[in-house]
């Protein structure tokens, strides 16, 4: 059970890759052995560390490419777009590829990756610029992020697969 | 000192965004990513407060960096939206990633435009 991560839907929901446990929200509620409490914060100081890194990684890539108040904000673009690509890739070799890791996935997926992208930044720079009247401005970021954003995704999804011999294209949970 | 303070509000926003995404994952049953939709809202409403209160009243950028860049921004997330939104349309729940996308971006500018007219009304 070393690869059993309780309740951990930090990533994604139930459609997931054959040695994902799908029955762990119905086994809320049994009884196991293992301490509980120790088997959480583990995982949470894992997820804290990987926050902390990714966070610093995004604010070093915002100082690298530092917007105007009213100019395109690369820095959370380019964070955003390389992070889904990032996730994209690791989540095949999570889910499909590598042995079962109880660490790996709140690591790297929900904390560094977590960390590194970021909603809100994103949100409130369409908001300050529309603010400000750059209407065009706001209006490529909002889709040239979403855009970009779920075909880095996508290019990340396939191309793990392809390095990995996996078919590429897959349709159902692979259940 | 600044990446001491984006690491540190790092360190909490990620758990944070952990812990709520799992609780509001529990609450339903559905392929629909509630959780990450959560905090996302919930992060973009807070982002604005903190932004307004700067401009409006006066925070200080240590407490921007802490709160915005360091808390805000890992406890939201991009990739894992965009992971989900991906995952759904693989599945074939085309509606489900559509009406994610669209309402991630469109009540997420809501709840950032909410956070920075409150913190307007608060001066």
């Amino acid at each position: 059970m070393i690869g059993h991560l309780p309740g951990d839907r930090g990533e994604t929901d139930p459609p997931a890759g054959p040695d994902v446990d799908l029955s762990r929200e119905r086994d809320v509620f049994r009884r196991t052995a293992a301490p509980a409490r120790r088997r959480t914060w583990d995982i949470l100081a894992v997820i804290a560390l990987g926050g902390g890194i990714g966070s610093v990684a995004r604010y070093l890539v915002g100082e690298a490419f530092p917007a105007p108040p009213a100019g395109f904000p690369w820095g959370t673009f380019l964070a955003n777009v390389t992070g889904c690509f990032a996730l994209g890739l690791l989540m095949v070799f999570i889910l499909d590829v590598w042995p079962p890791s109880r660490y790996l996935r709140p690591f790297l997926g929900i904390g560094v990756l977590g960390g590194y992208t970021t909603f809100s930044t994103f949100t409130t720079e369409i908001v300050a610029r529309s603010a400000r009247g750059a209407w065009p401005i706001a209006g490529v970021y909002a889709a040239g992020s979403l855009v970009a954003g779920l075909a880095a995704v996508w290019c990340g999804i396939v191309l793990a697969r392809a390095v990995a011999g996996l078919p590429v294209r897959r349709r159902g949970s692979g259940a | 000192m600044t990446l001491l303070l984006v690491f540190l509000g790092g360190i909490v926003g990620a758990p944070a965004r952990y812990l709520i995404d799992r609780l509001v994952q529990r609450l339903h049953d559905s392929v629909f990513p509630w959780g990450t939709l959560s905090v996302n809202l919930c992060g973009s409403l807070v982002l604005g407060l903190v932004l307004g209160a700067r401009d409006h009243l006066g925070l200080p950028q240590e407490m921007v960096t802490l709160l915005g860049a360091g808390f805000c921004g890992a406890f939201t997330t991009f990739s894992t939206f965009g992971f989900e939104t991906v995952r759904l349309l693989e599945e074939g729940s085309v509606l489900e990633a559509g009406l994610n996308t669209l309402g991630s971006l469109v009540l997420g500018l809501l709840a950032a435009a909410a956070g920075f007219a409150l913190a307007a009304l608060l001066v």
